[in-house]
C-alpha cells in the first residue's frame, strides 16, 4: 500500500510540469495582456510596467524565472491585486472554499446516500421514484437558478438567513445548501444503482437466508460494496467541492478561491492564473490518489492488481 | 413584487456612524499611486488628500491640505502654500517635501505607474517619465520651504487644482513606504492594515481581499472635528444581483449599480432610493476609417445619422441616460458643443447613394463589435434594426470578451466597435485629446491636422472662452467627419439609503465621504 502511495505520488510530478508548462504558454498566447485597460496606456508607460514585471524578457527566460520560483514554493506576485502575492491570495481563499466545500458535502452525503439506499431497497415503486424524481431535478437545476431561488424564499420573503456575506454560521446555511444539492442528487443516483447490483448478488441471498434483518442486511453487508461507483465520482466531485465554485461564491458574496480563479482568467493575471491552476491540479492528483487508496481498501480485489 | 421595505429585515443590525458601502470589484490595491479604477479612488480618497479637494456639488476646487495658493499671470507657476495642522495618520506633519517626493515616486519609470501622464502638465515630468531626462531637479516642482510648494506647469492648464483630488496626486509617506521596499516597488506590503500611513479624513483598519475593506475615522485629520462618520465598510461585490439584495435587505446604505431590470421597480414603488444621477462620459460606437465602406466619410456620416438615439434612451436603457449628438457630454465645466450629429434618416439615405450605395446596395459586409454584456447586446441590436430600416444594411454583430476586444480595437481588427469614455476632470480637453492623431485612445485610424492644431492652441492659451472656442471649433470637425456615433450620454444609477445625508449626486460620481453622515434613526 505504501509503494503504491509513493509511486503514484513520484508520478504527479510529471503531470504537473505538463500542466505549468502547457498553461504558463497557452495563457500567453490568448489575445490581450494584464495591463490591456480600456484607457490606453502610452508605450512609454507600458514599457515601463513591462519591466518590472520582467514581462519584456525573452519568454523562455520567464519560463525558467516561474519554475525557479515554484522550485521554492513561490508564485510571484499577482498583477491585478497588486499589494498580495499569488500565495497569499490562495492562503486567504482556501480555506473559505474548503469550508464551503466540507458543509457542501457533508449535505451531499447526508442527504444523496439517504436517498439513494432508500430508494434501492424498494426498487421501482414509489419509495424510489419519489427521491429519484427528486434527484433529476437536482441535477438538471442549476447553482445559479437555485441559489437566487434559495435566497428569495429563505432571506427575502421569510428573512430567516442573509442574502450574502461569509461571517457566522447563518451565513454559510444557503450557500452549503446550494452547493451541495446538485451533488446530492448524484449521489442519490450513484448509491441507488451501486446498492441495486450489490443486493441482487449471492452473498446478499445467503445473508437473508440466515435469517438477518433488513437493515443489517442493507447497512452491514451491502453498503460497503454498494459505495464504490460514490467513492470513484467523491474523488474529483470533492477536489471540485473544496476548491470552490465561483458561481455560488459569487452569489452570496463569499471570499474563496472560485472567484479569485475567474476574475484572474478575466484579468489575464498571468500569475493568478499559473497559481491557482497549480493548486487545483495538485488538489485533484492528491484527491484521485485519496479515492485509489481508499478503493483499495474496500475491495481486496484491486490491492493486489500494483 | 420583491421590492419589500428594505428596513424590514436588518439581518446585521448596524452600528451607527457605520456606512456599509458595495463598491464593485475587489480593488487592484490602495497604492494611490499604482492603480487606475473607480473602486480604487474611493478607497483612496478616505485614506488620503491632495492639494485641493473639490466640493461635491460646484466640483469647484477647495482648499484641502493647501490651505490657499497664488497663480502666476501667465497661469503657468501655482505656489501652495499648506495648512500647519496638516498630519499624518502616525503624527508627522504633512510637509511640501512630500509631494515632491510622491510625485516624483509616481513619475519614476521603475514603478511603471499607469496614470503617470497625469502629471505630465508639470514641466519636464514626461520627459522624466520616459527616461529621457534623469535629474528630477529640472522637474517643475519644488518645495521652498515645509510650508510652500512651487509648481511650475508645461502649458497654462485650466484644470489643474480640479485634477489635484484624483489619487495619482496624493502624498505619499516617505518612511511608510520605504520600511516595506524601495520607493519604486508596487507590491510592498506598505498599504496593509497597520502599515499604510495617509493623511485623509480615514485610516484603514480592516482589509480582506474580496470580502471587505474597513476604513475607521482618522482622529489627527486636520478637520476631524467635522467628520461625523465613524467608519466605513466597503464590500467588493461584483454581482450586480447580489449587491441589490444585500441593499434590499439593509446590509448595503449605497450600491454601485443597479440591475437595468430592477430600474423600472424601483422607480415606481420606491423612488426615494434610487439615484440617476448625470455622468461625465459618453457611450459611442468608433468607427474604423481605414476599412471599406468607412473611408468614405458620407458612409461615416449616414450611418450616424441613421441612429435614433432617442428610441434607445427611451426604450432600451432606462436608466436616464440622455441622447447623445456630441463626443463631449454637454456643459462640462461650462463647455457644450453647438453642432451635433442628430437624428436624420432622408440625409443619412441621400448620403449614402452619394456614396455609391443607393438603397444600401452593393455595399460591403458591415460588422459591429461589442464586448461580452447584455446591456451592449441589447443596443447593438436596437442599432443593427435601425440601420436595416433605415439604410437597408445588413449588419451583423460580433461579441468577444473583454480583453480580446480591447485587442482588436487596439489593432484595428473590426469596422464598428462599441466604445466609451468617461472623463477624469472636468475639461472639454480630457474628451477631445481622445481623437488626436496617433493618440492611443483615438482606436479609428482617423486623423486630420486642422483637429490636431486646434487643440494645440487651446493648449497654450490660458483665456478659457478663446479656449472653448478653438475646442468647439475642433469638436465640429470631429463630428463632421465622424470616425465616432455618439450615442448616450451616461447616468450614474444607483440606489442609496434615505438614511444617509449630506448626499450630493456629482457628474464626476465623486463622493465626499467626510461630509456624510448618517441619520441617527437609520437600521
Amino acid at each position: 500500500m505504501i509503494r503504491l502511495i509513493a509511486v503514484r505520488a513520484l508520478e504527479m510530478v510529471p503531470v504537473l510540469w505538463v500542466i505549468v508548462t502547457l498553461v504558463f504558454f497557452v495563457i500567453r498566447l490568448a489575445p490581450g495582456g494584464p495591463f490591456d485597460a480600456e484607457r490606453n496606456v502610452s508605450p512609454e508607460i507600458l514599457k515601463n510596467l513591462n519591466a518590472y514585471y520582467h514581462l519584456d524578457a525573452p519568454l523562455y527566460r520567464q519560463y525558467f524565472d516561474y519554475l525557479g520560483g515554484l522550485l521554492h514554493g513561490d508564485l510571484g506576485p499577482s498583477f491585478k491585486n497588486a499589494s498580495w502575492s499569488v500565495n497569499e491570495l490562495v492562503a486567504l481563499g482556501f480555506p473559505v472554499s474548503l469550508e464551503l466545500g466540507i458543509y457542501a458535502l457533508m449535505v451531499a452525503l447526508g442527504i444523496g446516500l439517504t436517498a439513494g439506499v432508500v430508494a434501492s431497497i424498494k426498487p421501482n415503486t414509489a419509495q424510489d421514484h419519489i427521491p429519484m424524481s427528486l434527484a433529476m431535478l437536482g441535477i438538471c437545476i442549476p447553482t445559479f437558478v437555485l441559489g437566487p431561488l434559495l435566497v428569495l424564499i429563505f432571506a427575502l420573503w421569510l428573512g430567516w438567513l442573509p442574502v450574502a456575506g461569509w461571517e457566522g454560521p447563518q451565513h454559510k446555511i444557503l450557500p452549503s445548501v446550494t452547493l451541495g444539492a446538485a451533488y446530492a442528487a448524484y449521489i442519490a443516483r450513484l448509491t441507488r444503482g451501486g446498492m441495486l447490483e450489490v443486493l441482487a448478488q449471492d452473498f446478499i441471498r445467503t445473508a437473508r437466508a440466515k435469517g438477518l434483518s433488513q437493515a443489517r442486511v442493507v447497512l452491514r453487508h451491502a453498503l460497503r460494496g454498494g459505495l464504490q461507483p460514490v467513492v470513484s465520482f467523491l474523488g474529483p466531485a470533492a477536489a471540485g467541492l473544496l476548491t470552490g465554485s465561483f458561481v455560488v461564491e459569487t452569489i452570496f458574496q463569499i471570499p474563496g478561491l472560485g472567484r479569485f480563479f475567474v476574475q484572474a482568467a478575466f484579468n489575464r493575471d498571468y500569475t493568478m492564473i499559473m497559481g491557482m491552476v497549480l493548486f487545483y491540479a495538485l488538489f485533484i492528483l492528491s484527491f484521485n490518489l485519496a479515492v485509489d487508496v481508499i478503493q483499495a481498501w474496500l475491495d481486496p480485489r484491486l490491492r493486489h492488481q500494483r | 413584487m420583491l421590492l419589500g421595505p428594505f428596513a424590514l429585515s436588518g439581518c446585521t443590525p448596524h452600528d451607527h456612524g457605520a456606512l456599509h458601502v458595495g463598491n464593485g470589484t475587489e480593488p487592484q490595491g490602495l497604492d494611490p499611486h499604482t492603480v487606475t479604477g473607480v473602486p480604487e479612488h474611493r478607497l483612496d480618497s478616505t485614506l488620503f488628500e491632495g492639494l485641493t479637494d473639490l466640493d461635491p456639488e460646484t466640483l469647484e476646487p477647495v482648499p484641502a491640505v493647501a490651505e490657499s495658493w497664488t497663480v502666476s499671470e501667465d497661469g503657468r507657476v501655482y505656489t501652495f502654500h499648506l495648512r500647519a495642522n496638516a498630519m499624518w495618520s502616525n503624527g508627522d506633519p504633512v510637509t511640501a517635501h512630500d509631494f515632491v517626493y510622491s510625485w516624483k515616486r509616481v513619475l519614476t519609470p521603475s514603478l511603471g505607474a499607469e496614470y503617470a501622464y497625469m502629471l505630465y502638465c508639470i514641466k519636464g515630468a514626461k520627459a522624466f517619465n520616459e527616461g529621457r531626462l534623469q535629474d528630477f531637479g529640472q522637474v517643475g516642482v519644488k518645495a521652498l520651504d515645509d510650508g510652500a510648494l512651487e509648481v511650475v506647469l508645461e502649458n497654462p492648464t485650466p484644470y489643474f487644482l480640479s485634477m489635484q483630488m484624483y489619487f495619482t496626486w496624493y502624498p505619499v509617506h516617505q518612511p511608510a513606504i520605504e520600511r516595506f521596499g524601495r520607493m519604486d516597488e508596487r507590491n510592498t506590503k506598505w498599504t496593509r492594515p497597520g502599515n499604510l500611513v495617509g493623511n485623509g479624513a480615514f485610516v484603514l483598519s480592516r482589509w480582506i481581499p474580496n470580502n471587505i475593506i474597513e476604513v475607521v475615522k482618522n482622529e489627527r485629520y486636520w478637520n476631524a472635528a467635522n467628520v461625523r462618520l465613524k467608519r466605513i465598510l466597503f464590500y467588493p461585490i461584483d454581482n450586480l444581483l447580489t449587491e441589490e439584495r444585500s441593499f434590499r435587505t439593509g446590509i448595503l446604505h449605497l450600491t454601485e449599480n443597479v440591475p437595468i431590470t430592477k430600474v423600472p421597480a424601483y422607480r415606481r414603488d420606491q423612488p426615494e432610493v434610487l439615484r440617476t444621477d448625470p455622468y461625465l462620459g459618453t457611450y459611442f460606437y468608433s468607427i474604423n476609417v481605414t476599412r471599406p465602406p468607412f473611408t468614405d466619410v458620407r458612409v461615416r456620416r449616414a450611418f450616424a445619422m441613421a441612429v435614433d438615439r432617442e428610441s434607445i434612451t427611451r426604450n432600451v436603457m432606462t436608466g436616464g441616460q440622455r441622447p447623445a449628438r456630441t463626443f463631449t457630454v454637454p456643459d462640462t465645466a461650462g463647455y457644450t458643443c453647438p453642432t451635433g450629429i442628430d437624428y436624420d434618416v432622408q440625409q443619412a439615405r441621400r448620403l449614402l447613394s452619394e456614396a455609391g450605395y443607393p438603397e444600401g446596395r452593393g455595399i460591403p459586409p458591415v460588422e459591429l463589435l461589442y464586448n461580452t454584456s447584455e446591456n451592449h447586446k441589447l443596443i447593438a441590436e436596437a442599432v443593427q434594426q435601425m440601420w436595416k430600416k433605415d439604410l437597408n444594411v445588413d449588419v451583423s454583430l460580433v461579441n468577444q470578451d473583454w480583453k480580446v476586444y480591447l485587442a482588436s480595437q487596439k489593432s484595428l481588427d473590426y469596422q464598428i466597435a462599441r466604445a466609451s469614455w468617461i472623463g477624469d476632470y472636468l475639461d472639454p480637453n480630457n474628451f477631445l485629446e481622445c481623437f488626436v492623431t496617433n493618440g492611443g485612445n483615438n482606436r479609428t485610424g482617423w486623423s486630420s491636422n486642422a483637429y490636431d492644431d486646434l487643440l494645440a492652441e487651446a493648449a497654450r492659451t490660458a483665456d478659457q472662452k478663446r479656449r472653448f472656442d478653438l475646442m468647439q471649433r475642433a469638436e465640429g470637425i470631429l463630428l463632421e467627419e465622424a470616425p465616432l456615433i455618439p450615442i448616450y450620454y451616461y447616468t450614474r444609477v444607483y440606489l442609496k439609503s434615505p438614511a444617509v445625508k449630506n448626499w450630493q449626486g456629482n457628474l464626476l460620481g465623486y463622493i465626499s465621504f467626510k461630509d456624510l453622515y448618517l441619520e441617527e434613526s437609520s437600521p
